[in-house]
């Protein structure tokens, strides 16, 4: 049994590893975003195999369908400006220049010094060593819910969940901005075909992401698992044109960006006081106000992550004021 | 030979192979793609550090900075394809005139 199990694990790490060296190397970008999505999802069923099935959750859902679905997005704009998107594979769509061979002996060095360094210093590691295990399981019954990785990222560990969803919402900031005036580029048209899938799909989508949300109490899911597969509704809405952006809801959408982060600090400060200290939950209020935290913060990270994938803010004017380039 | 061996190799083969990239990668898609693969590498080594041999329950702690390092990452991912898309837009207006 055992031996099957390392089997697995050693021909899991070896697809693993070639469809890195695979997704680099290919000659067509479109078939390297497709080779990094399985690379994505077989790293998602590696952690599963490690016993970390919310990381496995959180990569496959964010780490690889968001993120695939952004770079396939680029790809289409780059494609279009650079008038190439009825030709066939392109291996790059930035001009390119040739590199010296020093440059690039000096990368290879570089780089094989640092992995050499890294692999020594984690083959010299200790292993299994102490970590906080024993900490959080002491903390548990105290934190309010069930599930050791929702009780650190909501309770134990909960600034580093404020910046990290402050961090989404400065990013879709910083997108908003640089891609203010950008023209762009046409989806491409989808069939009826879609639209069916689309409108068979969503309503399980909805539930899924919201079971996720739910149980992340007790077991593995939570908030950005469940905001990510939300966001999946929010990319089919996109794509087959059942929601189309409009200006006018603008204003509806910053305040779903802030709603998570807002939500979350104020909560964390409303419980300070009477002795207590930021985010420091009292006991018998500690579910109900992680289960409030979560639910608000779903909705911003489903909104923030759909918005990301439609990158450019909606604006009435084809051409906004302010650009002086013409 | 124990799981955390073999996918912690794993994780910082990954990481080489994607500091590789995002040094000689020329495509800016691509370098974006080579950083990501750096990500998922790192992740690969915080997640091994949790694992304890069944039936011992992994590490709690690693597990969410993980979680946290693919959010940030993904962030990070969409400003940088926000700047590729604007910068080859521009490019492409250049070459127009």
């Amino acid at each position: 049994m055992t031996d099957a199990a390392i089997l697995f694990d050693l021909l899991l790490a070896g697809s693993v590893i070639a469809l890195a060296i695979a997704s680099l190397t290919v000659r067509d970008m479109f078939a390297a975003i497709v080779l990094f999505v399985i690379f994505g999802l077989l790293s998602a069923l590696a952690w599963v195999r490690l016993s970390a099935p919310d990381v496995a959750l959180a990569e496959a859902a964010i780490g690889t369908g968001v993120t695939g679905a952004l770079l396939l997005k680029t790809l289409h704009h780059l494609r279009y400006v650079t008038g190439k998107l009825g030709e066939g594979p392109a291996r790059g769509l930035t001009p390119t220049a040739p590199v010296p061979a020093g440059v690039i002996w000096a990368n290879a060095a570089f780089c094989g010094m640092i992995t050499l360094g890294l692999a020594l210093a984690f083959l010299g590691a200790p292993r299994s060593g102490p970590g906080f295990d024993a900490l959080v399981a002491e903390a548990m019954p105290a934190s309010g819910v069930d599930h050791p990785v929702t009780a650190v990222l909501l309770n134990f560990r909960a600034y580093d969940t404020l910046m990290e969803v402050v961090v989404l919402l400065a990013a879709v900031i910083a997108v908003w901005q640089i891609e203010r005036g950008l023209s762009d580029a046409p989806a491409p048209a989808l069939g009826e075909v879609w639209q069916g899938f689309a409108r068979l799909t969503l309503p399980a989508i909805v539930v899924v992401g919201t079971y996720l949300l739910w149980k992340g109490s007790e077991a593995p899911g939570g908030a950005f698992q469940g905001g990510a597969v939300l966001a999946a509704v929010g990319l089919l809405l996109l794509l087959s044109r059942i929601y189309v952006p409009q200006p006018a809801h603008r204003g509806l959408a910053r305040w779903a960006f802030v709603l998570g982060a807002g939500a979350f600090a104020g909560v964390a400060l409303l419980v300070s006081g009477g002795g207590r200290v930021a985010f420091e939950y009292p006991a018998e209020h500690a579910y109900a106000l992680i289960l409030l935290i979560e639910g608000l913060v779903t909705i911003s990270i489903a909104v923030t992550l759909a918005a990301l994938f439609h990158g450019r803010e909606p604006v009435a004017a084809p051409v906004p004021e302010g650009r002086n380039d013409t | 030979m124990t799981p955390d061996l073999i996918y912690g190799l794993t994780g910082i083969a990954v990481f080489a192979i994607g500091l590789v990239g995002a040094l000689c990668a020329q495509d800016r898609l691509r370098r974006v793609l080579a950083l990501k693969l750096c990500s998922v590498g790192a992740g690969f080594v915080l997640v091994v550090a949790a694992w304890r041999s069944p039936p011992a329950d992994p590490d709690p702690v690693p597990h969410a900075l993980v979680i946290t390092g693919i959010v940030v990452m993904v962030s990070a991912t969409a400003v940088a394809l926000a700047l590729i898309r604007r910068l080859q837009t521009l490019e492409a207006e250049d070459d127009d005139d």
